[in-house]
């Protein structure tokens, strides 16, 4: 398998006014083409640090990004990240329509394709209906669909999110959450999803990493060796599943009291 | 219907009021207060072919080339003080003393440089107190973007004139408009008060010589005037903020109702 | 997880330490522009008879502040424009509260207050010469219209602001009229008063300078308008920054009393047009 994004020797530290504070201190990793891969870690375990560090917004300390065999000095061109602020992502001044197509418009996407890929993007999402709104006139839910449709019609090889859904209800995050497995799989896209809920990282990934508290390593590589079809019902009542999510959750109360990997 | 009770509470008022001044005024001696149906009778006569296009249209002018030019200026410098911290805190200190100088003694420190008998020092007038709530303004909604909102941009590699048109100026004009409106009032008062000085023409300057010649009734049309001028400038700028700021409206009200 | 919990984005110290970065850059900018009109001037890049050296304005600054007839003109504007705005608020907040608690009167004045809020009170400058002359009323009578409007329109926006389930606990409860008025329309509509005070206590100074340099009302603008004319550019200029210091002062006042009542305050507000 083509390696799609590869970090290796990844460390931020901050510095302000003589201070410093090591955030991560050293990640290595490497997901492949059109994988679909969780990063669980305890609250300030550096997840939103990290995301920022491989999406080029934040200029790491040592080591490198490398999308696609290119180091990442900046937002790179075929990335895309959906944020968990979803209402502070979206642009409120312009309409469902108008927001997908922004990115598109400035990768000089000719108007036919344009088109063609925003009604496809929110076809998939199911806002085919909503175009022509506003995104504060949709639910949270609806508005967090926007911001993966942008995300999707803008054709990225791999695709960030951040903790996309730590602010919708329960369930409309389950139906989320099987609209991002669906997408993954029609459209072959890899995922990079960042989460601190235990069970959603094991339902969605086919890989879990799990973070240690700061400064951030990486405790374990999780496989989750369940079947490829997945559905909220049977697959979160599976035998394998409670046990890979009781992994988890040991690793994830191993990471809050500090423990290192040997 | 539901527009004709509207229009009649808004219209009740209005008309009552100059009903009562009408009778009130009527049989007036008092040279201070003409009767109305007076002041009305010379309205025609006194602001002529010839006023319009000597005093009031040229006045006019002066403050929409001020206004403009505040507006462009005080946009452009509040963008590129707003976007950098360190420009804004070696700034804002010696712009919020310019900002509190009461504008009307521009025209003092302006006479020095320019005398003030052309139109340049007038607009001049208009243009350096207009500039400052839009500066101030500008600078404070371009602080206030939302660091998601620019990450996004950045993310979806968006470049600088698209940031600044779609993300900067947009997320900005709420405060924008706002800096807008009050400079608007302080450049009619500007557009009034430049007249004041020297031997001029123009709106302001008309009113004055009316009521120092004693012309009371047409001292009072032009007051009627200018208030309906001010009135009208108003709706001009809601029509338009109206239309630019839609999306604000709404999402302050889902904000509201969430 | 947001930018902002990273928790290295805002220890106090750090953020101590930025503001005292940011106040250093600041006085250092007021220090650049002092510097420039001090050199300007003196290079000969700007007429001096146009643009007197800062320190000649300092000195003469000092000097003034040894003549009684600055303080004497110092105080008539500091009083007219207190009187005015004193005036403007007590008038705008009985006459909001009441027109904003009975809707048929909000319905009937609305249109009125939008006809009337933006004709401009220089307009009125010819009727309150021909009135009163260069006598500090001619002054009064135009800060009071002017800032009048500003209260007004800040109260009304607080009175509609409240919240109507609170109004009806309050009415289900018989809480008098005035009671409500106190206990429930007065504390929400507070903030939006002080937004109202902040905004008017501008407005009533540049009206009181106004009237003064225009009217020949006594205080410190008609004490530029004579400088100015009689050729005391250093005074001119030396008169302005007081003016200007005024304004600083009336800004910061005001702020500081807005964020005082908005300390307590918890609904969301915006500054209303």
């Amino acid at each position: 398998m083509p390696t799609a994004l590869d970090v290796r020797g990844l460390k931020k530290t901050y510095t302000t006014g003589g201070t410093s504070l090591e955030a991560i201190e050293q990640l290595d990793f490497s997901i492949g083409k059109g994988e679909l891969v969780c990063i669980v870690g305890p609250s300030g375990a550096g997840k939103t640090t990290l995301l920022r560090c491989i999406s080029g917004l934040l200029d790491a300390t040592a080591g490198v990004v490398e999308l696609d065999g290119t180091a990442v000095t900046e937002p790179p061109a075929g990335m895309a990240v959906v944020f968990q602020e979803y209402g502070r992502s979206l642009f409120p001044w312009l309409t469902v329509r108008q927001n997908v197509e922004l990115p598109l418009k400035e990768k000089k996407v000719p108007r036919a394709r344009r088109t063609e890929l925003v009604d496809e993007a929110l076809d998939a999402v199911g806002l085919s209906d909503s175009a022509a709104s506003h995104p504060w006139q949709l639910s949270g839910g609806m508005q967090q669909r926007v911001a993966i449709a942008r995300a999707i019609a803008y054709e990225p090889s791999v695709l960030l999110m951040d903790e996309p859904f730590a602010a919708v209800d329960a369930q409309t995050r389950a139906d989320l959450e099987d609209l991002v497995r669906e997408l993954w799989k029609r459209l072959g896209v890899t995922v990079l999803f960042v989460t601190h809920d235990i069970d959603e990282a094991v339902y969605l990934g086919e890989r879990v990493l799990v973070l240690s508290n700061r400064p951030t390593v990486i405790l374990e590589d999780v496989a989750i060796d369940l079947p490829d079809e997945r559905d909220q019902l049977t697959t979160r009542s599976a035998p394998r599943f409670a046990e890979l999510r009781a992994h988890v959750y040991e690793l994830i109360q191993k990471a809050k009291k500090g423990e290192r990997p040997a | 219907m539901r527009l004709l009770t509207t229009l009649a509470y808004a219209l009740a008022l209005p008309i009552v009021l100059v009903v009562v001044w009408w009778f009130a005024s009527a049989g007036s001696e008092s040279v201070f207060w003409p009767p109305l149906s007076k002041i009305v009778g010379v309205f025609g006569e006194t602001w002529n072919a010839d006023r319009w296009t000597g005093d009031v249209l040229p006045s006019l002018a002066r403050l929409a080339v001020g206004y403009l030019v505040a507006l462009v200026l005080g946009v452009l410098l509040g963008v590129l003080i707003g976007l950098h911290r360190p420009v804004r805190a070696f700034c804002e200190p010696t712009l919020e003393f310019f900002r509190a100088v009461p504008p009307p003694v521009l025209v003092p420190v302006i006479a020095l440089f320019l005398g003030y008998t052309g139109d340049t020092s007038k607009v001049v007038t208009i243009a350096v107190g207009c500039v400052w709530p839009i500066l101030l303004n500008t600078v404070e909604g371009v602080r206030g973007l939302d660091e998601v909102m620019l990450d996004t941009a950045r993310c979806y590699r968006l470049s600088a004139w698209t940031r600044l048109r779609q993300v900067v100026l947009r997320g900005a004009s709420p405060q924008i408009a706002a800096g807008a409106r009050q400079a608007l009032s302080i450049g009619v008062i500007l557009m009034v008060i430049s007249e004041l000085f020297g031997a001029n023409r123009g709106l302001g300057a008309s009113i004055v010589q009316f009521q120092r010649s004693f012309a009371i009734p047409q001292m009072w049309t032009g007051i009627i005037l200018l208030g309906i001028l001010g009135f009208l400038l108003s709706v001009l700028f809601r029509l338009v903020e109206h239309y630019a700021l839609a999306w604000y409206r709404g999402l302050r009200q889902a904000d509201r109702g969430a | 997880m947001t930018v902002a919990t990273v928790p290295v984005a805002g220890t106090r110290t750090e953020r101590v330490a930025g503001r005292g970065r940011d106040a250093t850059l600041g006085v250092l900018g007021l220090l650049v522009v002092v510097g420039l009109v001090e050199a300007l001037p003196r290079l000969g890049i700007v007429n001096d008879r146009y643009l007197p050296p800062a320190s000649a304005m300092f000195t003469e600054l000092a000097g003034q502040l040894g003549e009684a007839a600055f303080w004497t003109a110092l105080g008539d504007t500091l009083r007219g424009w207190a009187l005015g705005l004193a005036v403007a608020m007590a008038a705008g907040i009985v006459l909001g509260v009441l027109i904003g608690s009975v809707g048929i009167l909000r319905d009937l004045t609305a249109s009125t207050i939008e006809f009337l809020r933006p004709i401009p009170s220089v307009a009125l400058i010819p009727l309150v010469v021909l009135l009163y002359g260069s006598r500090p009323t001619s002054a009064l009578v135009l800060v009071v219209y002017a800032a009048f409007w500003q209260i007004l329109v800040q109260v009304l926006y607080g009175v509609a602001d409240v919240d109507p389930v609170v109004r009806d606990t309050a009415r289900s409860y018989r809480f008098s009229r005035l009671a409500i008025i106190r206990t429930v329309v007065w504390p929400t509509a507070l903030p939006y008063v002080m937004t109202g005070f902040r905004l008017a206590a501008s407005v009533a100074l540049i009206l009181e300078i106004t009237a003064e340099l225009i009217i020949g009302v006594p205080g410190l603008g008609k004490s530029i308008g004579v400088a100015q004319s009689s050729g005391a550019v250093e005074k001119t200029y030396a008169l302005v920054i007081v003016v200007g210091i005024i304004g600083v002062a009336v800004n910061l006042l005001a702020r500081a009393l807005e964020r005082r009542t908005l300390r307590w305050h918890v609904s969301v507000r915006r500054e209303a047009r």
